[in-house]
């Protein structure tokens, strides 16, 4: 599977937007601006995660109407969100003929045990995890790049930062294991054992790795390219903040200078308050999305 | 031993690492105008043509890497073939007109009508990955078509600098690599 065409061609676009911000927007004229700010893809969602947070209710792919309207304004790859299990939003969404979906655990699960079979689908996919084992169930379902889910809508690294450090470990753990301690490894992540091998003899995954969930400001996203992120996705983070088109020029600037403290300061200055945060440890079990996935 | 920086302000930077690699070459990340001093030729890689614009624009990029294209070779693919051109369509964007070829963006449809195909390169063929791409609309009387896929060209050389449609970076066939690597030493 991972060497077809078809295969081939999902993760190639993953590879175009390495180095880059992919941006939640809920509309044409927040798609202009991260676009313009210099966004390498827009995600179209029916409401910011911060807003779903506070709003509740049942959260959907976005309207079809809208993500059209995007589509024929940005001239960059336009992803949208499918809920997890819900084959059918993803039927749709390919139909559209969106670039990529994230069948995302920001939107309410339509399956408590089944995520989509990714494979089948001409329209590559990305998905949220939390640790090695949810990152490689979802490749072996097809997924052509993973994300941290972090705690989305939340303004709060602290997630993301667990995530990413979770899965770098696990996999620096695999490289140093015998093949017979694989197989028992593959056991305890819940992942095939072929992937698992894959990963035991490049020390990566076999797709692009990026961060997502929490990001709020242009040290957020150094952050976790640091730690091995290889490119973000910023929600809410740049649309709840008071200056989102500085604030979304900034995180861009951010991206490409992660290792440049001095780049990151020009980025950093001169911005209006971020979003206001929220404490992770303090939201009670229920209200965590990161809990969703299986 | 040649060495080829890669613009890594986005996009597939790290597949052109390896690609440089395999080919013969070493390769290092140009983020600043400093960093062009140590290379002998520059890949414009893959990714989004605007995030690049926007970066080249706000970092003062744009004068440093034309001073570096008047006395080195230049090497864009697919975004950085746009980035490379004459003039751009669909939208209408500035681009850094190194080479004399007009180009569409997205000119053969989404991701869906992404694809990989053979292309005939002169007598031989090609393995090409075509993501998002853009069409060569127009080639000047200085530039060679050394690609074409049914009927347009795709890889295009003008002087010491070149073009590709697709991405050989995606590939293990190195040979597109190594005809830039021979641009260095000529």
């Amino acid at each position: 599977m991972y060497l077809s065409d078809d295969f081939r061609l999902k993760v190639g676009l993953a590879e175009m937007l390495k180095g880059g911000v992919i941006m939640d927007v809920t509309n044409v004229e927040q798609a202009k601006i991260a676009e313009k700010a210099g966004a390498s893809a827009v995600m179209a969602l029916e409401r910011v995660p911060s807003d779903i947070r506070k709003e509740g209710g049942v959260s959907r792919m976005a309207s079809i109407k809208i993500i059209r309207q995007i589509m024929d304004t940005v001239s960059i790859p336009v992803m949208a969100k499918a809920r997890i299990g819900h084959f059918m939003e993803a039927r749709i969404l390919e139909a559209l003929g969106v670039d990529y979906i994230d069948e995302s655990e920001v939107l309410t699960p339509a399956d408590e045990e089944h995520h989509i079979d990714k494979k089948t689908y001409k329209v590559p996919f990305v998905c949220g995890a939390r640790n090695l084992g949810e990152a490689l169930r979802r490749i072996a379902e097809g997924a052509a790049m993973i994300r941290t889910k972090g705690e989305a809508g939340s303004g709060n690294i602290v997630e993301a930062v667990r995530h990413i450090r979770t899965i770098v470990k696990e996999m620096k753990h695999l490289t140093i294991l015998g093949k017979e301690e694989l197989v028992h490894e593959a056991k305890n992540l819940g992942a095939p054992l072929e992937l698992v091998e894959w990963v035991a003899a490049n020390g990566k995954l076999p797709v692009p790795n990026f961060s997502a969930g929490g990001i709020a400001t242009p040290a957020d996203a150094a952050l976790v390219m640091q730690l091995g992120a290889e490119a973000v996705f910023v929600g809410s983070g740049i649309f709840k903040s008071e200056d989102p088109d500085s604030r979304a020029r900034a995180i861009v600037k951010a991206a490409t200078y992660y290792n440049d403290p001095v780049k990151l300061l020009e980025a950093s200055e001169e911005l209006g308050e971020a979003m206001r945060g929220l404490d992770v440890s303090k939201l009670p079990e229920s209200e965590l999305l990161q809990t969703r996935g299986w | 031993m040649k060495t080829i920086g890669i613009l890594a302000l986005q996009g597939d930077f790290d597949a052109h690492r390896k690609a440089v690699e395999r080919a013969g070459g070493r390769p290092v990340e140009v983020r600043t105008a400093k960093d062009l001093d140590a290379c002998d030729g520059l890949i414009v890689p893959g990714g989004e043509s605007t995030t690049m614009l926007k970066l080249l624009d706000i970092e003062n990029l744009t004068e440093p890497l034309r001073q570096f294209a008047a006395r080195k070779p230049v090497f864009g693919t697919c975004a950085g073939a746009i980035l490379l051109a004459h003039s751009v369509t669909k939208p209408a964007q500035p681009s850094l007109n190194l080479i004399d070829i007009d180009v569409e963006r997205n000119a053969y449809g989404r991701q869906i009508d992404s694809r990989i195909t053979r292309v005939q390169a002169g007598d031989d063929e090609l393995e090409a990955v075509f993501i998002r791409a853009p069409k060569i609309l127009r080639v000047g009387s200085g530039g060679k078509i050394l690609a074409t896929c049914d009927g347009d060209p795709v890889w295009v050389e003008q002087g010491r600098h070149m073009v590709t449609t697709f991405h050989p970076e995606l590939t293990q066939d190195s040979r597109v690599h190594q005809r830039f690597l021979e641009k260095l030493t000529t």
